[in-house]
């Protein structure tokens, strides 16, 4: 899957818990939770979401590292084939 | 025979539109069955039997509007024969008859019709697979999804000026009977941080489990020795309630709040009630919600999470007699034995109905609140 595809893949997940964002509103290289209002469970339903869909596992250690979209795309095409 | 009425579905409703009747006479009925949908001012609620029977009679049809306590339907006993059909019963209707149908005369009850409205629907092309072809919810959410570039669900914006509304209500009437007092506790969280993290790191994501399990959990046990915070002030009276069902507060993306129970929160183990929380919040969200879920909470807690303040001292929601708020877990400077440490803390706070308690009962539930979450090892019994 190429960047772009994880991205697509990303953004989907995250408007299926969050309908009201706009793709071309949203800073890639900005934190994501202070753009989008994401409660714990919300985020842990994006990243289930994800984990589902990628088939990747995303430990809670690693929370640290996904902190912008931008950050995020790269930790998972890092992790898939 | 058995009158099923219409049962009150939060403080603030004292009506509700019959959207659709999952059952039809002849039908046998379960308890907790779900035997009808009815809309309120905040979502639409599945509404379920509390008794098990055959359905006899179903009396009010989709669309009507009705008072909380009306019939809707009569069932059987188990056992009982039908008798001589009794007369029927006058039509209870509290709202204007609905409106003729345009077009090919076919039932649409005024909720669907809505729906197909916002949606930018043409009733006509709907098809209705309700009784003698009516147009239902269903039929509408399915032609909705078949239609390219159907917008995705939101609440309407009448919805949301009722949900309002009912907010306002039960707010004010709880401002205006309750006599509120507020306690409030800081509580060290690094050793249920700690355990959480070693939980999580040994499970699979889908076990994964949130603060939140563990705050709830502790609310939950530690009201067992405080019957005077769990259950309900009714006609001047407090009855303590024999169960613990936390109503979890739930703001819903659109604008608005709800507070379903996590039924027997108290002997839940936390993965049951992190699945159960999950599974809450998903139908809270996409509308469908059981009436226990409704009706039931002996208190409420309201979490803010880590999107929130430091603290939150919350409005009790009428008949109950308390609420505990949850701010941020936050870093915070901790003096302890003459010594200074930072660790994460949660400001928890009660509020409480001086009518039914007072102060010293509710520092010695924060109290114990407090102590439950130093060991989250004994919460997941």
């Amino acid at each position: 899957m190429n960047p772009a595809e994880i991205r697509a893949v990303a953004l989907a997940t995250l408007k299926s818990i969050a309908p009201e964002v706009e793709e071309a509103e949203l800073r890639a290289d900005r934190p994501l939770r202070s753009q989008v209002d994401l409660d714990s469970m919300d985020w842990l339903n994006f990243l289930l979401g994800l984990h589902e869909k990628l088939k990747v596992e995303i430990p809670e250690a690693d929370y640290a590292k996904l902190v912008t979209l931008d950050d995020l795309v790269s930790y998972l095409a890092a992790k898939l084939p | 025979m058995i009158e099923f009425k219409l049962p009150s579905l939060g403080a603030e409703m004292d009506e509700g539109t019959l959207l659709e009747w999952k059952v039809q006479p002849g039908d046998v009925v379960k308890k907790g069955q779900v035997v009808a949908i009815v809309d309120t001012s905040k979502t639409a609620v599945d509404v379920e039997s509390w008794q098990e029977g055959t359905v006899a009679e179903l009396i009010v049809v989709p669309g009507e509007k009705i008072p909380v306590g009306t019939v809707l339907a009569s069932f059987l006993e188990p056992g009982e024969k039908p008798g001589p059909r009794p007369a029927a019963a006058p039509a209870v209707s509290a709202a204007a008859p609905a409106p003729p149908s345009p077009g090919p005369r076919r039932m649409v009850s005024p909720a669907a019709r809505k729906h197909a409205q916002e949606k930018g629907l043409d009733m006509a092309s709907i098809a209705g697979t309700g009784p003698g072809g009516a147009v239902t919810l269903e039929d509408v959410e399915r032609a909705a999804q078949a239609k390219p570039g159907a917008a995705l669900a939101g609440a309407p914006a009448g919805k949301g000026a009722e949900m309002r509304k009912a907010i306002a209500a039960a707010m004010a009437r709880s401002k205006r009977e309750i006599p509120h007092y507020y306690v409030a506790e800081p509580i060290p969280m690094g050793a249920a941080l700690a355990w959480l993290i070693q939980e999580n790191a040994r499970r699979s994501m889908t076990e994964r489990l949130l603060p939140a399990a563990l705050l709830l959990k502790a609310v939950a046990l530690a009201l067992k020795r405080f019957p005077e915070l769990n259950g309900f002030f009714r006609e001047g009276a407090f009855q303590a309630a024999s169960k613990v069902h936390v109503g979890v507060a739930i703001s819903l993306r659109a604008g608005g709040l709800i507070a379903p129970a996590l039924l027997a929160a108290d002997s839940k183990p936390l993965t049951q009630l992190m699945q159960e929380l999950s599974d809450l919040v998903k139908r809270c969200r996409a509308g469908s919600l059981r009436s226990s879920e409704l009706s039931e909470p002996t208190i409420t807690v309201t979490n803010l999470g880590d999107q929130g303040a430091e603290s939150v001292f919350g409005v009790i929601y009428p008949p109950q007699v308390a609420l505990v708020g949850f701010g941020r877990i936050m870093e915070r400077p901790w003096a302890e034995n003459g010594g200074l440490k930072v660790i994460p803390v949660v400001t928890a706070s009660l509020s409480a109905d001086h009518r039914v308690s007072d102060g010293h009962r509710g520092a010695l539930f924060m109290l114990e609140l407090r102590e439950l979450l130093q060991r989250p090892e004994e919460l997941n019994r």
